[in-house]
């Protein structure tokens, strides 16, 4: 029968899409900011140094069913950089390090997603600085998702990694001394599902 | 001597603020030009900007202070020709708004995230204006290009001065000097007036 070949036509088409969109896609919530980029490096081996940068603007895909499909894109606008000391971003901004207005953006762009189960995963991509791109793995954990109060869904991870001053090649990276080697970043994101 | 300004003299206030702040002009320049290419493990790589700031505020102080002290002082005659004293004033007028302008700038630098500028420990002074999209790198900009228009215009002030000294043989500069005049056996320059 045609009209019962249509039909099967049509479920067919919708379970196609579905199947297709089993990704959801997250905008990171900038505009509220529920996303955070923090790092933390010794001060010359005696205590922590806590930064982070203010803006930034990034998108992800969840698929539970495969999370192979899962992929993050994240822009970083490198001169936000913040360490609640002005003379001292200044500093940072300058090329004797970031450089930033030569290199005004970082970016991290997502190649694999490794699940481990229990919500953890280790997430690989290549992050780019200073127009140097360096493979990083960030090992992920996702802290919830579900319905927000205004009619949203959410979802939200955080992640960790370490960093090498040395592999951004700044022009004064080194004067921070071999204590300042390694850079410890904390990420929070949380995605709104579009 | 005096400490007031008359229409032929500068009072000694006058010109012991004259001198003093040509010296922190000059001197904060070079502090600052060399602070911010001192090495990270430099003993003077704190000490350098901390003196500059606490310099800078002290700087801004006298500023007003000279303000007022000009506004409440009659202006001793300049000499030359008439382009060249209205010349000196605008000169001079621009002292005031150049100086400021490098103060305020640095300060809005320091203050950029809310911190205050510790002048040698004795006080502090809050911030004001803060938060701007990078006011530091704004200010910082703004700070050393002001600085190069300053020191250049300390530079065209102490020819003009050498000029009047050598060439006019009038007595600008010995008067800033604090040499006695108009000297009391001599009448020889018609822009004199007797009081």
């Amino acid at each position: 029968m045609p009209r019962k070949a249509l039909y099967s036509l049509l479920i067919l088409f919708v379970l196609g899409t579905g199947t297709g969109q089993a990704a959801e896609h997250y905008v990171i919530d900038t505009e509220g900011m529920h996303a955070f980029i923090t790092f933390r490096i010794k001060h010359l081996g005696f205590s922590w140094l806590h930064g982070r940068f203010n803006r930034f603007s990034g998108d992800f895909d969840y698929d539970a069913i495969n999370p192979a499909n899962n992929r993050v894109r994240v822009t970083i606008d490198v001169a936000s950089i913040d360490t609640n000391h002005a003379e001292r971003d200044k500093h940072l901004r300058s090329k004797r390090f970031f450089d930033v207005r030569k290199f005004p953006r970082a970016t991290f762009v997502s190649t694999a997603w490794e699940d481990l189960g229990n919500g953890r995963a280790r997430l690989k991509g290549k992050f780019t600085l200073r127009g140097i791109t360096k493979d990083i793995v960030i090992d992920v954990r996702q802290l919830g998702a579900g319905k927000d109060p205004w009619g949203g869904y959410r979802r939200g991870f955080e992640g960790t990694t370490t960093l090498h001053l040395s592999d951004y090649k700044m022009k004064e990276g080194h004067i921070l001394g071999p204590m300042a080697e390694n850079i410890e970043i904390w990420l929070s994101i949380e995605g709104v599902r579009q | 001597m005096q400490l007031r300004n008359d229409r032929t003299r500068y009072g000694l206030i006058a010109i012991l603020l004259h001198w003093t702040m040509a010296l922190l002009v000059i001197g904060l320049l070079f502090l600052g030009i060399t602070m911010v290419d001192l090495e990270y493990t430099h003993p003077w790589y704190r000490k350098a900007p901390d003196l500059h700031r606490s310099l800078g505020v002290i700087t801004g102080l006298l500023l007003l202070f000279r303000f007022g002290w000009r506004l409440a002082n009659p202006l001793p005659e300049r000499f030359g020709k008439p382009w060249e004293r209205q010349a000196a004033l605008w000169v001079h007028r621009l002292f005031y708004v150049l100086m400021a302008a490098v103060v305020v700038s640095g300060y809005l630098i320091t203050t950029a995230d809310g911190q205050p500028v510790p002048v040698f420990g004795w006080f502090e002074i809050p911030a004001a204006v803060q938060g701007f999209d990078n006011q530091e790198d704004a200010a910082g900009l703004a700070h050393a290009w002001l600085a190069y228009a300053l020191i250049a215009l300390t530079g065209l002030h102490a020819l003009a001065a050498l000029k009047h000294h050598f060439i006019d043989r009038d007595p600008t500069l010995l008067r800033m000097l604090g040499r006695d005049w108009p000297p009391s056996s001599s009448a020889n320059t018609h822009h004199v007036t007797e009081e």
